[in-house]
């Protein structure tokens, strides 16, 4: 069991009290809206992406901390990032946060977004740190909309079950 | 003895006995509350979602599968009427804790949510037709909500809710203007799953059939917590679920009077349903087989017999007393906290308490207090137009059972006042 200090580290709870890059880019030439209907999480991206090449990115919507933080952190991570760049880092933290991916031993990019690696021992708030990447990688295939049930889930095994 | 007689004096001298739970003894029955979460003493509070289950409940299943399982209804042999025997003393058991009036308008299912679309089917799709209204409260669970609206879509129909007011209670006035000629239906929760209000159902249904409305219950939320009269309420269906109640889940019931069951048509078809097939024409059983097509979850039914059997031992009253106790006490601490907030303050609630605290997500806080071993629910409860209505996108539920203590409250309260520290 992760211990709580180290999911809800400093860095998560700030990003989730003063999220970056909150808002919405006006004409934006991709966007995407990806929601969890399990807990209500809604989060909408918005991006210029000129030349295959993130210039510039935005979120808006609600969610829990995990959810806020893993936006707003996204944001930070791939903007200025090419389109390949990013689609490997969208893998990258799938593989974290799934538990697939071995950070001890496997090279990656992820750098400080780390810090959500402690979400694979938290089945069911898996899908709260993917969605905004979730959301990332249908706003570069042009899906408007995702959802984290059903078939657009690019995430094996972590389907949750309702009362 | 797990209710013990104490004698309580009054402000004038005056001596009265009254039936206390012994939470010790009772705590010893269920062994799953020794379990340790994260390290911590369990802490369970989701009972709303599922009771646990005491070991006489768990000895009956050991012992059905050991020593009385066979299919029933069909052989001579003596396990077959062994476990019909058993099962259909599990139906008796439902009806008198239902205080019903024949044991042939106890229907097993799978559960509630089965036994309501059962109604859906039997009922609705022989006496709703286009344009007929069908009353739903703004409370219920989506249970007793997706059915009726399946329904409408079908037949043309119309649901009509009834609203609530800040408390979450409902609006009476609004209710009795909402009848009129095209009403056919009405289909409302005893107790509301997310907020814990208790609908004042026995006007509701005498409003109701005063224009000869028929009315289901949903009971899942209200059969673990207080004693059922459905001669007395005078409800027309009834539905409820074992493993809300210390039963296992898989079972079900659905109370009907036998009048109405007789004309409705079958749920499903299979065996069990029939009096005799040939490829021309099925006669049908009578009820309650008619609608207990295929072999029926026997052991779970002979289960819920038990938990009957088990939850009378203590009295459902002293379980109703205990829990507002608990209630009482949960309130008076989750209030006194600044910056958390009760969603559903209605004057009469069973032992759920949702609440939201300000700036925190409920899953941030589920999984804050799942470190300290506390099991609460958070999310919208299957229940989203009442979250709607409450503008929020989930809460953090606890509800209580009568194993549950003032000590795990404390526990909830601790884990709050962490989480708050955390998100500071």
């Amino acid at each position: 069991m992760t211990d709580m200090r180290q999911l809800y580290q400093e860095v998560i709870l700030d990003h989730n009290r003063k999220p970056r890059n909150f808002g919405a880019i006006p004409g934006a030439n991709r966007h995407a809206e990806g929601h969890n209907p399990l807990c209500g999480d809604h989060i909408k991206l918005s991006m210029n992406v000129l030349e295959d090449k993130i210039e510039t990115i935005a979120f808006e919507g609600e969610g829990c901390a995990i959810c806020k933080a893993s936006a707003s952190m996204m944001t930070g991570a791939v903007k200025g990032k090419t389109v390949p760049d990013a689609e490997i880092m969208i893998e990258e933290f799938r593989g974290m946060a799934t538990g697939t991916l071995d950070l001890d031993i496997e090279a990656n990019h992820l750098g400080k977004l780390k810090v959500f690696a402690g979400v694979k021992d938290l089945p069911s708030r898996v899908k709260c740190a993917i969605l905004p990447w979730h959301t990332l990688h249908a706003a570069l295939h042009a899906e408007f909309s995702v959802s984290t049930e059903g078939e657009a889930d690019p995430v094996p095994g972590t389907t949750i079950g309702e009362e | 003895m797990k209710v013990e007689r104490m004698t309580v004096e009054g402000m004038n001298g005056e001596r009265t006995d009254i039936d206390r739970i012994n939470i010790d003894q009772v705590r010893a029955d269920f062994p799953i509350l020794n379990l340790k979460v994260s390290g911590k003493p369990l802490v369970y509070l989701d009972n709303a979602a599922s009771s646990q289950m005491p070991q006489p409940v768990i000895d009956r299943i050991v012992r059905y599968q050991s020593q009385e399982h066979a299919n029933i209804h069909r052989a001579v042999h003596y396990l077959s009427e062994l476990a019909t025997k058993e099962f259909e003393a599990a139906r008796i058991k439902v009806q008198h804790f239902l205080k019903a009036k024949e044991s042939r308008e106890i229907i097993f299912t799978r559960g509630t949510t089965e036994a309501i679309n059962l109604v859906m089917h039997g009922y609705g799709r022989a006496f709703i037709g286009k344009g007929d209204e069908i009353i739903l409260s703004a409370l219920e669970h989506h249970s007793n909500i997706v059915p009726w609206q399946m329904l409408a879509q079908e037949k043309g129909a119309v649901l009509r809710v009834i609203p609530m007011n800040d408390a979450g209670e409902l609006l009476i006035d609004e209710f009795e203007a909402l009848f009129n000629a095209k009403t056919k239906f009405l289909a409302l929760s005893h107790v509301s799953n997310a907020l814990g209000t208790v609908n004042p159902v026995k006007a509701m249904i005498a409003f109701a059939h005063r224009h000869g409305v028929p009315v289901l219950l949903d009971g899942a939320q209200a059969a673990p917590h207080q004693s059922l009269d459905v001669q007395d309420m005078d409800c027309d269906f009834y539905a409820f679920s074992g493993h809300k109640m210390c039963g296992p889940t898989g079972i079900g019931v659905l109370y009907g009077k036998a009048q109405l069951l007789e004309k409705m048509q079958p749920y499903q078809g299979g065996g069990d349903m029939i009096l005799s097939v040939t490829f021309e024409k099925t006669t049908y059983n009578v009820i309650p087989y008619k609608f207990e097509a295929g072999t029926p979850p026997i052991m779970a039914a002979i289960a819920l017999g038990a938990a009957i059997d088990y939850l009378n031992g203590i009295g459902l009253s002293n379980i109703e007393a205990y829990e507002k106790e608990l209630l009482d006490y949960a309130t008076e601490k989750v209030s006194a906290l600044n910056g958390v907030r009760i969603i559903g303050t209605a004057a009469k609630k069973a032992a759920v308490l949702s609440f939201e605290i300000n700036g925190v997500h409920p899953h941030d806080v589920g999984t804050i207090l799942n470190d300290d071993g506390i099991a609460i629910r958070t999310g919208h409860h299957c229940a989203q137009p009442v979250m709607q209505r409450f503008g929020v996108p989930a809460t953090a539920r606890a509800s209580f059972a009568f194993y549950n203590t003032k000590d795990e409250i404390d526990k909830l309260v601790d884990g709050i006042r962490k989480v708050q520290e955390m998100f500071s």
